[in-house]
């Protein structure tokens, strides 16, 4: 949300109960203030809040002109002295990906964590334990990234590609009409399109060039993963992220309010995906394996270890889990029923 | 359109010398009603020729050595003159606009307006006395400053338009002359030879009609045209004056062309569209006058003595010094909420629960405490439900008996506790949104709960939604909901130490029994805890909800006990059913009742709770701050003397790893599995070929009679 617009964006999104106390706000008015100023930024934007064990992490975002740029990122834990983070990598959202758990509120804590590494030794090559030390500033740096990237959220419109390329804000942007804010397809990724590449010469036939140049949640993966909510009547529009619960944009259709805010653990929200070790290893009589089908899609492979069944050999039960889509399970067993139930 | 055609043809016999030099000619044609001319027009002229290098050279050259003998003899006099010319154009553009704009849209008219506005314009420049006479009389009209802003810009406009103009126009006319016949062609080049000084007045005109003529060329697309475009814009600019104009004047554009197509709209318009919000604002009406019909009854002093309703706004005013909590605004709808909903029932003690946030909508919770005896009916109605499920549940075991017989026996279902007890102490309403309808949440069964802590499944917000999960959950979103409702609860509402304390009635026999005392009042000699203390000890909190016991039930029953009565109606089964099923089932216990929550479990090295300050900046009113840690969402507060409790979440427990269904249970076997079924590979072709050598020596062997037992063990083998 727009730190100009604090008071009237966080009456707005109160709706998912998390706003912040009157000392909190009074302070982010003046400090952001001063942030602007100081870092000189085009717009600052008030990110949100990564709930800590023993503090809360106060999250700052500086926009330059072009709206689509690096973020500049900065955070706080008084609201007043506000401290710049580095940009993300890759590198670190592999490091901290290990790392499972609520932050802490200490930014210098460092979390520990044991990795099997292979050493070779001449011609031994034996597995050594390493104890890999992550700062929890890193994590904050990379949680902080992965939620932009997946769930930051502005509507279609409001923002504009000059023919030069750089984004700038549309001031003609009257917010969405009350039919298309019922739509996911209004509604925009806020950061680099990643999808629109992959979109066919057809699909991007009814595009506006100038309009249209982000990917919308129309096709996020998983489907599903957006509450849309019409509240107060029909006055305010209302996406909750269910992948990244917290997360909360607000709309009021038909003006140009609009903003989203985190306020949350700083955790993914996932059910059962590739790589869960209690699939791995299986249960008594079953053989559970997984195929990796790219980003969400799965697929099971339940093979029964009875000897009958495998004399049958009609044994291999696969569950498809595509994206959402009605799971189809292959089972003989009087369990099959409620094992569909519980895929879909 | 036909006529438009022909308007073209006529403008295309005399394209390219009345289009290119005229500005000239302007210049030209002032010279002979006007003695002197100006050098600046002198002085824009030349490049322009320059840029356009076509037809008519000896003209130009006329033309300017005509100029400068004008400019010798009236030097001085030159520019005021200049002026009366620039207006006669305008007015007439103004005039020639507003016709158009009483009959925008209607070709015809518009090609009619056309002859006219040459006339009157050819007038104009004839006589340029009444010129004169026009220009000021337009100027009284508007005011004058912004008027010959508006000229000058209008004039601006103009130009660059029409040179674009002439150069697209030109290319498109070129073909079409030479489409058409070139003597056309001819005569244009050969007119304007005779007399340029005669012609050159009716060549401007021509110039200007023909730019005007295209301006007012209408769409085949949106059925606008340029011209009126342009001047409802002029308008729009000159009427709102806004900063920067020429910045957004794309927007502008925008704008204009938008209000035109609301305007045309204006019949069709869907009132339906904005209806939900009238139907709310209707709804929440009835809250806001629901005070004024009891005001009637004077009954007041009454009402407020036996006062049921909670004081929602300040443990709001709390929250939000905590940095939770719903606006104000909604805050105070569900407070008329739950005054309706106390008047509307016989209730002893309401109290906010929280907010659960669902898929599609989501759901306000108040817990409820009715009066004594008033809520027993109700109940009974349920059992009755609860019965007849059963007997049909016996009738389907009853037609499947043909079948072969399930060894399965389903595990004795606990009983659910009776209210006013347990995890049904309270009962709870939900509503959608302020102003809805309160709906009775169903009693909670040990079986829903067990089965919540196994899935995770968000809510919809609508009621009668099926969960659909596995394991299979009994009973639909209102069960869940209820289910879930309980077992925060019990996790998370805290008071501060010393708040309650323990009813003097309970027995200690039953506290023997239950596993703890489950009634407690409210501590009248409570003198309030130090804000600091409770943020800084969590034993100065203690749970007031009783713990869940895994079983589902918050006090512990003995499902054995009941199998012996069971096993005296099947005698059949009685025998197998006393091997398989253990004698004793170990007695669940929980944490009695008030127990500090600085005894929870940690979650995987979390702390259960995290306690602050409400702010920092002023200490000395803070207020003591709990958030659980193992529902997100669940919060406390406590000023030292109040306390409350308060939810707002998507009712899921939090995990620090992601959610897993249970993996199905094991497949039962059928039958014992033994070497006669079960499968084996097919042998191979030398295993086939050692075999027959094997039986062949072993038919050789046989021949000489030895060892013949030992061959059949081999032939059992390859089987």
């Amino acid at each position: 949300m727009d730190a100009e617009s604090l008071l009237l964006s966080l009456e707005l999104a109160s709706g998912s109960g998390q706003g912040l106390s009157p000392d909190r706000r009074a302070s982010l008015l003046t400090s952001l203030m001063l942030v602007k100023r100081d870092y000189r930024y085009d717009r600052v934007l008030f990110w949100g809040r990564i709930l800590g064990l023993v503090a809360d992490y106060y999250i700052a975002q500086g926009l330059s002109e072009d709206q689509l740029a690096p973020r500049k990122t900065l955070y706080s834990l008084n609201c007043m002295e506000w401290s710049l983070l580095p940009p993300a990598t890759d590198e670190m959202m592999v490091q901290t990906s290990v790392v499972k758990g609520r932050f802490t509120g200490d930014p210098s804590h460092e979390y520990e964590h044991t990795e099997l590494q292979k050493v070779n030794d001449g011609e031994k090559v034996f597995e050594e334990e390493v104890v890999v030390q992550i700062k929890e500033e890193t994590r904050l740096v990379s949680i902080i990234d992965q939620i932009d990237k997946a769930v930051s959220v502005i509507p279609r419109g409001a923002l504009f590609k000059t023919p030069f390329g750089p984004v700038h804000v549309n001031r003609t942007f009257e917010g969405l009409s009350l039919s298309q804010a019922k739509k996911l397809s209004s509604y925009f990724h806020f950061r680099e399109p990643v999808e629109l590449k992959n979109k066919t010469l057809l699909e991007k036939a009814d595009l506006d060039p100038s309009l249209d140049f982000l990917d919308s949640l129309e096709h996020d993966i998983p489907k599903g993963s957006w509450s849309i909510q019409m509240e107060r009547g029909n006055a305010l529009v209302v996406l909750r992220s269910l992948l990244w619960p917290g997360l909360t944009f607000f709309h009021a259709p038909r003006t140009k309010n609009c903003g989203y805010i985190y306020v949350g653990t700083g955790s993914e929200e996932r059910t059962t995906g590739p790589g869960d070790p209690a699939l791995k290893q299986g249960a008594e009589g079953w053989n559970v394996q997984m195929r990796e089908d790219g980003g969400w899609k799965w697929l099971w492979e339940v093979t029964a270890r009875s000897p009958l069944r495998k004399a049958t050999s009609c044994t291999q039960m696969r569950a498809a889990h595509r994206s959402g889509s009605p799971t189809h399970l292959l089972l003989a067993a009087p369990q099959a029923e409620e094992l569909t139930n519980s895929f879909q | 359109m036909e006529d438009l055609t022909s308007l073209k043809q006529e403008d295309n016999q005399e394209p390219e010398e009345a289009e290119q030099p005229w500005e000239e000619i302007t210049a030209a044609s002032s010279q002979d009603p006007v003695p002197g001319l100006p050098e600046p027009l002198e002085s824009e002229q030349g490049p322009e020729t320059g840029l356009q290098p076509g037809s008519s050279p000896p003209q130009s050259s006329q033309s300017r050595t005509s100029t400068p003998l004008n400019d010798l003899t009236g030097l001085g006099a030159s520019s005021p003159p200049s002026f009366p010319q620039e207006p006669t154009s305008t007015p007439s553009t103004l005039a020639l606009a507003r016709q158009d704009l009483w009959s925008p849209w209607k070709s015809d008219k518009t090609t009619s307006v056309i002859p006219e506005a040459r006339t009157a314009h050819s007038n104009h420049l004839e006589q340029s006395s009444d010129k004169g006479e026009s220009a000021p009389h337009q100027k009284c009209q508007s005011e004058g400053n912004t008027f010959q802003q508006s000229q000058q810009t209008k004039h601006h406009l103009h130009e660059p338009k029409d040179a674009s103009h002439n150069n697209s126009k030109l290319k498109e006319l070129r073909l079409d002359i030479f489409q058409e016949e070139e003597s056309n062609s001819n005569y244009d080049l050969d007119h304007p030879e005779p007399g340029t000084s005669e012609v050159t007045p009716n060549m401007l005109e021509i110039a200007i009609q023909n730019a005007k003529a295209y301006l007012l060329k209408t769409s085949s697309k949106s059925g606008l045209n340029l011209y009126d475009h342009l001047s409802n814009m002029l308008t729009k600019i000159l009427d709102e004056h806004p900063e920067n104009a020429v910045d957004i004047i794309e927007n502008i554009s925008q704008d204009v062309k938008m209000a035109h197509f609301s305007k045309k709209l204006d019949t069709l318009q869907n009132e339906y569209e904005m209806l939900p919000i009238y139907e709310t604002a209707e709804k929440q009406k009835a809250l806001f006058l629901q005070g004024n019909l009891e005001g009637a009854d004077q009954e007041l002093e009454d009402e407020i003595a036996e006062n049921s309703l909670p004081n929602v706004m300040e443990s709001a005013f709390y929250f939000e010094q905590a940095g939770v909590g719903l606006g104000t605004d909604e805050t105070y709808r569900i407070f008329l909420a739950l005054k309706q909903l106390t008047d509307a029932h016989p209730i002893q003690r309401c109290r906010f629960w929280g907010k659960i946030l669902g898929l599609e909508m989501n759901y306000i919770v108040a817990e409820v405490e009715f009066r004594e005896g008033e809520d027993e009916e109700e109940m009974e109605e349920e059992d009755v439900t609860e019965e007849r499920d059963n007997g049909d549940s016996e009738a389907d075991e009853d037609d499947e008996d043909e079948l072969p017989k399930s060894l399965y026996k389903a595990p004795q279902a606990i009983p659910k506790e009776e209210s006013r007890t347990g995890a049904n102490k309270y009962v709870y309403f939900v509503c959608n949104e302020p102003g809805g309808p309160w709906v009775k949440l169903p009693s909670v069964t040990p079986a829903q709960i067990v089965i919540a802590r196994k899935i995770k499944k968000f809510f919809t917000g609508r009621l009668d939604t099926p969960i659909i999960s596995y394991p299979p959950f009994p009973g639909n979103e209102s069960n869940y909901l209820r289910a879930q409702i309980a077992r925060i609860s019990a996790g998370t509402h805290v008071s501060p130490l010393g708040f309650y304390q323990f009813g003097e009635e309970e027995g200690e026999e039953e506290e023997e029994v239950e596993g703890g005392r489950e009634s407690f009042e409210e501590n009248p000699d409570f003198e309030g805890i130090q804000v600091t203390d409770l943020v800084e000890s969590l034993s100065n909190w203690v749970h007031h909800v009783q713990h869940i016991l895994p079983q589902g039930r918050c006090n512990w029953f003995n499902p054995v006990q009941k199998n012996e009565e069971e096993e005296e109606e099947e005698d059949e089964e009685k025998e197998e059913e006393e091997k398989e099923e253990p004698d004793y089932i170990g007695q669940e216990v929980g944490p009695p009742l008030l127990t500090p929550i600085s005894e929870d479990l940690e979650i995987q090295n979390i702390p259960p709770w995290t306690t602050r300050l409400s702010s920092n900046l002023i200490p000395q009113y803070a207020i003591a701050v709990l958030r659980s840690n193992l529902w997100p969402g669940a919060y406390a507060f406590s000023n030292g003397k109040k306390f409350e409790n308060f939810y707002i979440g998507w009712g899921h427990k939090y995990s620090p790893d992601s959610y897993t269904p249970p993996v199905p249970p094991p497949v039962y076997q059928e039958y014992p599995s033994g070497p006669e079924i079960t499968e084996m590979d097919d042998p191979s072709v030398e295993e086939e070929q050692a075999f027959r050598a094997a039986q062949a020596a072993a038919v050789l062997a046989a021949e000489e009679n030895e060892e013949t037992e030992e061959d059949e063990d081999e032939e059992d083998e390859y089987d």
